[in-house]
């Protein structure tokens, strides 16, 4: 065993887990701030999720119309969000996003143009104007190439300077944290190991951005790749921090069904942004029947008046497959279960009809490419076959929204990892631009709590041995189950009986399932050695698939109310008082075998001057008549109601 | 619809390795990676293979199928009859860390060694203004997914391994042409570069890189050939020297 | 053979920094008839060398006089060895030969333009690296030699004149267009058609095709501009000359086996084995 606990230390000051664009963005700020900063990620460098981004990054840049502005693109992720948003996050979000969109083009990013040669923006689902910058529908490679050059080019600067291209920022790539180091609740640190050879490293930082993206591969069907196991949720949660509001899942509307081996697979909202329409099976565009009050005023109720829309947005409203993605998705789910679905449990999605084959290949080639060549459908002439996949948690850590810092010091979180900045329900293209502007945040205030800092203690050498043993584990265990029928059961769970209706006696039965998976996965077995063992991976990730399963069951059993990507079968309706409340889940301290406790906590009241941006029509059906009486106090007291 | 395909699957490290049979059910619509993610779940655990967004987007599947490189998620098993074996390996090129699993740092220490984007001086974010046209011959490049099936398919690497030093390979090349088409890079030297430093001379325009780019990109044609072209235009061609001295213009320079 | 480069990324462990790949028996895995490619390049482009040298090495039978068809190999016919009526508006600048030299034909004193433009084509350097020097015979299939350099040096870094040849091959399809239209003169004077002008016209459109979609082309009129907004007449040239630029292999066969056809026509003509078919006068 003395064999087993060899690791090597790394000293830095700034450590990155994950390396998609919150990542990279965040480790490019702390190294322009003088730190040593190391990224580590899972995949090799630049395979980060956020290559699957396709529709653009939302900023309120004014190029496609200038009536747009921050104020217009904080009012729609509040919307969009359903009230529930950690307002300041969605305010710095909506202000800072063109600026971290412009800095990309300094690095070398190639949007696509205006004719005036400005960043050209498209529609989207829950945006007023178009909005995102784009580039085809590949923008997340091209957000991730862009920070990946700039690391590079920042590395060469260094070589240049210091004579060592790493000496101020290194990529550990195919690497896997599997505990943070702590002290006093303070960060000291983080264990990780090789992925190709199974060797433990301990990387000695006072700081840990975690920016390690979501959970998908909690359920079956899912966008998210193998990555998405919920590793900084878990780690946050063990090193002592807290999440916040894990019950949000995002399902998109629009997933791939058929054939079996691409289910889940992402059919971008561009599709539908550029005109794609959704139709059962008896041919109707079913979206219409299923606007809700609170956006009966910004939708279309006719196919006319939606069809005018594209050519007019002025004087028309919005088509109503463009509403935010939780509305298209329970309604694709209840078309489907009302029978009149595909045989494969999806909706038509028709790009066809409207945009000539060359406008579709042009504007949505990798669509184009992933049907063509997954599913053998040809886009330009066929209809998709399309249903809801788990794509996104809203919920995450919950962090100071200026610094992004978590509750542990030293500890920040930035991205989808984070949560509280898209509410209960994420528009399409906020995603790219929370990455940016939380990610330069996140290694801005790690860089700053260094410089802060007068003692950098490091963890023991009992700590990391205790955390090396526990990571072989699996490769010591003999006849163990096979883990990944033990991950592909959980997924199964979450699936049936967490997905987009919930219903309190399954998510009880799911939970009991859980504590079952549980003792299952403490029992499994990774056959071979530390050289490249993805079953050994497999079973190392299994902790942390059910931490963060167990954290959005127990949150969506207690919350009782429908709210964005949260459906509860027995409260369909928002409840004003559920609004106020967060749900936040720690690591129960009592428990002997890991596990999550849930309690309520009060959201922070928005200030007026942002309240201020909506008709209080529009706030009366999100707010119980107290906080409404309560602003409208304000607003007298203030100057006048420019509502 | 489903059926017991033959499979061979290379498994090993750099020490050794070999074919290894295997038999597994494929089902209608499946590509090659759901059955290496079948014999992961049921006979090979341990079975090595890099993975992400299996849709052809991230470039990490990359593997050699019947000795052809390809992605693993964008090959289809219909393209198979199933009577017919597939034969899995890993890419050639590269060294191998185990089973599928390669070494693909050639590529990244190639990367870091060419120049970068050099952002003009005097704008500021959000004052760049590039016409479309200007940026498309670039865009085009910048879907390269880096799945280095190119590098593995190159034959001045892949068959001469002491190559690997002066040769940075079609994906840099790409990101050359790439940044010397870009309509504000500033630097004026990367035809120079292209020859001197990555070793653009060394390729053949045999095309086996277009051949096997799963974005499509027109490696050769869109990307070497004009870089080839270019330095031309700058070493070997005194008529458009002449030119350029008579218009008094200098069209290889960045001027509009 | 050990390559430094390779050595595992500066951010990977020392554990991989080993050169070995995969150890794998075969020479290729590749299961399909990749060899029918190369092979039927190798019988393509032999077949029009072996052609181009009986031809070249002929020297008779290239101009049918009352037909005023002239062969594509031996045009322009610039030497004063040339037969009466072949030569036209260029003249015969060339002296007879002594005779020592009389072998020379015509036809080799021009041949160097088209030959020399075709050797050097970023396509047909492609299709004979394959089929002739093996390097690589197909994709994924062993180089066929020890030692590579590529166009790096001597005597390869000459294909770098590429675009001489290009120069070169605009006068070749002038020349083969003038002569398309020259052959319209009929027998009795005046205006007259016949297959073998008909011949002559495809041939003509051909090679402009091959020529004008050539590699070198489309950097000059406008791939070597940094900014085609500026520019917009050389974009459109650009635009069209990369649409015939996409098929330039197409184009290279297609004008390969007219120019053959072509000139083996005016060949059986001249030398009375057939009489052109005329359409009118």
């Amino acid at each position: 065993m003395t064999d087993h606990a060899r690791y090597t230390r790394r000293e830095f000051d700034v450590v990155v887990i994950g390396a998609g664009g919150a990542g990279l963005r965040a480790a490019i700020e702390a190294r322009l701030a003088g730190k040593r900063t190391a990224i580590i990620s899972k995949s090799l460098f630049g395979k980060a999720h956020t290559v699957m981004a396709e529709g653009g990054a939302a900023a309120a840049m004014g190029n496609a119309n200038s009536k747009d502005s921050w104020q217009v693109h904080f009012r729609d992720t509040m919307r969009g969000g359903k009230f529930l948003n950690h307002y300041r996050m969605a305010e710095l979000h909506a202000k800072e996003a063109p600026d971290r969109i412009w800095e990309l083009e300094t690095y070398g990013a190639l949007f696509d143009r205006t004719p005036e040669g400005k960043i050209s923006q498209r529609n989207f689902g829950g945006h007023e104007y178009p909005r995102l910058a784009h580039v085809g529908d590949r923008t997340g490679l091209e957000l991730i190439r862009t920070l990946q050059q700039k690391i590079v080019s920042l590395q060469q600067a260094d070589q240049r300077e210091h004579g060592d291209a790493e000496a101020y920022l290194q990529v550990f790539a195919e690497c896997t944290v599997t505990q943070l180091l702590t002290d006093d609740n303070s960060i000291v640190g983080a264990l990780a190991y090789w992925r190709h050879n199974g060797e433990f490293l301990v990387f000695d930082a006072p700081t840990v951005v975690l920016a390690t993206g979501g959970i998908g591969k909690s359920y079956t069907v899912t966008s998210n790749s193998w990555e998405y196991t919920g590793d900084g949720h878990a780690l946050a949660l063990r090193a002592g921090a807290t999440l916040v509001n894990m019950e949000f899942l995002q399902f998109h509307p629009t997933g791939m069904v058929w054939p079996p081996s691409v289910k889940g697979l992402l059919v971008t909202e561009s599709v539908r942004g550029d005109g794609g329409v959704l139709r059962n099976t008896d041919g109707k565009r079913f979206m219409f029947d299923y606007v809700p009050d609170v956006f009966r005023k910004q939708y279309a109720d006719t196919e006319e008046e939606a069809d005018r829309w594209y050519t007019d947005p002025d004087n028309n409203r919005r088509p109503p497959e463009l509403l935010p993605r939780d509305e298209v998705a329970r309604a694709i789910n209840n078309e489907v279960k009302s029978g009149r679905g595909t045989e494969h449990g999806g909706v038509f999605l028709d790009v066809s009809t409207r945009m000539s084959a060359e406008v579709i290949t042009r504007r949505l080639p990798s669509m184009y490419h992933q049907f063509k060549e997954l599913a053998g459908v040809d886009i330009t002439q066929e209809p998709m076959e399309v249903g809801p996949t788990c794509h996104y948690v809203m919920g995450g850590v919950e962090v100071d929204p200026d610094t992004t810092a978590a509750s542990v010091r030293g500890l920040f979180a930035a991205g989808e990892v984070s949560g509280g900045m898209h509410g209960s329900n994420r528009l399409g293209g906020n995603s790219l631009s929370d990455l940016l502007v939380f990610g330069r945040r996140a290694g801005l205030h790690a860089a700053a709590y260094v410089d802060a800092l007068s003692a950098a203690p490091i963890a023991s050498d009992d700590t990391v041995q205790a955390g090396v043993t526990a990571a072989l584990e699996p490769l010591t265990v003999s006849d163990g189950e096979n883990p990944y029928q033990v991950q592909a059961d959980l997924q199964h769970t979450m699936n049936e009986l967490v997905g987009i209706i919930r219903r309190p006696a399954e998510i009880e039965q799911a939970l009991a399932q859980l504590e079952e998976l549980r003792k299952r996965a403490e029992k499994v077995g990774a056959p071979g050695g530390r050289l490249y063992n993805p079953g050994w991976h497999v079973a190392l990730d299994l902790g942390n698939l059910l931490l963060v399963s167990e954290c959005v069951a127990q949150a969506a059993l207690l919350r009782q109310e429908s709210r964005g990507g949260h459906t509860r079968d027995d409260f369909p309706g928002m409840s004003a008082q559920w609004r106020q409340r967060n749900l936040i889940c720690r690591l129960d301290a009592n428990s002997d075998r890991e596990s999550v406790t849930v309690t309520q906590q009060p959201i922070p009241s928005v200030p007026v001057e942002l309240l201020e941006l909506f008709d209080r029509s529009e706030l009366a059906k999100y707010m119980t008549s107290e906080e409404l009486a309560v602003l409208d106090t304000q607003e007298q007291s203030g100057d006048s109601g420019a509502a | 619809m489903s059926y017991q395909g033959k499979f061979r699957v290379w498994r090993g490290d750099h020490a050794s390795g070999e074919l290894t049979d295997f038999t597994a059910e494929v089902n209608e619509g499946e590509v090659v990676l759901d059955v290496v993610h079948r014999l992961q779940a049921t006979q090979a655990p341990d079975l090595a293979v890099r993975w992400n967004c299996k849709a052809g987007k991230c470039g990490s599947c990359s593997a050699e199928i019947n000795g052809r490189p390809r992605l693993l998620c964008m090959t289809r098993m219909n393209m198979f009859t199933p009577d017919q074996v597939v034969t899995i390996t890993p890419m050639r090129t590269f060294p191998v860390i185990k089973d599928l699993v390669t070494d693909v740092s050639f590529n990244y220490v190639k990367a870091r060694e060419l120049p970068a984007f050099e952002p003009p001086k005097d704008l500021a974010p959000g004052e760049y203004r590039m016409q479309q046209i200007d940026v498309e011959r670039s865009q085009e490049f910048r879907k390269c997914i880096e799945c280095f099936l190119c590098q593995n398919t190159c034959h001045v690497v892949r068959d001469h391994d002491e190559n690997k030093p002066e040769f940075s390979g079609p994906r840099l090349f790409i990101r050359a042409a790439e940044l010397d088409m870009h309509p504000l890079d500033t630097r004026d030297d990367r035809k120079e570069t292209a020859q001197a430093e990555q070793g653009l001379g060394y390729c053949n325009i045999t095309k086996c890189c277009t051949e096997v780019c799963p974005e499509h990109i027109k490696i050769t044609d869109n990307a070497i050939i004009p870089m080839k072209e270019r330095v031309v235009d700058r070493k070997y061609d005194p008529i458009t020297w002449l030119g350029r001295k008579i218009a008094r213009r200098d069209q290889l320079s960045n001027q509009p | 053979m050990t390559a430094p480069v390779t050595a595992g990324s500066p951010a990977a462990p020392p554990s991989t920094a080993h050169h070995d790949r995969a150890t794998i028996q075969e020479n290729t895995l590749r299961t399909d008839r990749w060899w029918v490619t190369p092979l039927l390049t190798f019988i393509g482009l032999a077949a029009f060398v072996v052609y181009g040298l009986v031809r070249a090495f002929m020297n008779k039978w290239y101009w049918a006089g009352d037909v005023h068809l002239i062969a594509p190999f031996y045009s322009p016919c610039l030497s004063q060895s040339c037969v009466s009526g072949s030569s036209h508006i260029l003249g015969q600048p060339i002296p007879r030969l002594p005779d020592w030299l009389s072998w020379v034909s015509p036809a080799m004193m021009v041949l160097i333009l088209p030959g020399g433009f075709r050797l050097t084509c970023y396509y047909y350097r492609k299709s004979y690296y394959r089929s002739f020097w093996f390097s690589p015979p197909a994709c994924a299939v062993p180089d066929g030699h020890k030692t590579y350099s590529g166009e790096t040096r001597f005597p390869l870094l000459f294909q770098n004149i590429h675009r001489y040849f290009f120069y070169g091959a605009l006068f070749v399809g002038s020349v083969l267009t003038y002569d398309a239209f020259l052959s319209l003169s009929g027998k009795d004077g005046g205006i007259g058609l016949g297959v073998g002008s008909i011949i002559l016209f495809i041939n003509a459109a051909l090679i402009w095709a091959y020529t004008l979609g050539c590699h070198s082309c489309r950097n000059i009129v406008g791939g070597r501009l940094k900014h085609f907004s500026s520019h917009p007449v050389r974009y459109w040239m650009w635009g069209k000359v990369s649409v015939l630029n996409g098929k330039h292999q197409q184009w290279a066969w297609a004008s390969m086996v007219s120019v053959v056809l072509a000139d083996a026509y005016v060949m059986l003509v001249a030398s009375g084995a057939l009489t052109d078919v005329r359409i009118f006068n």
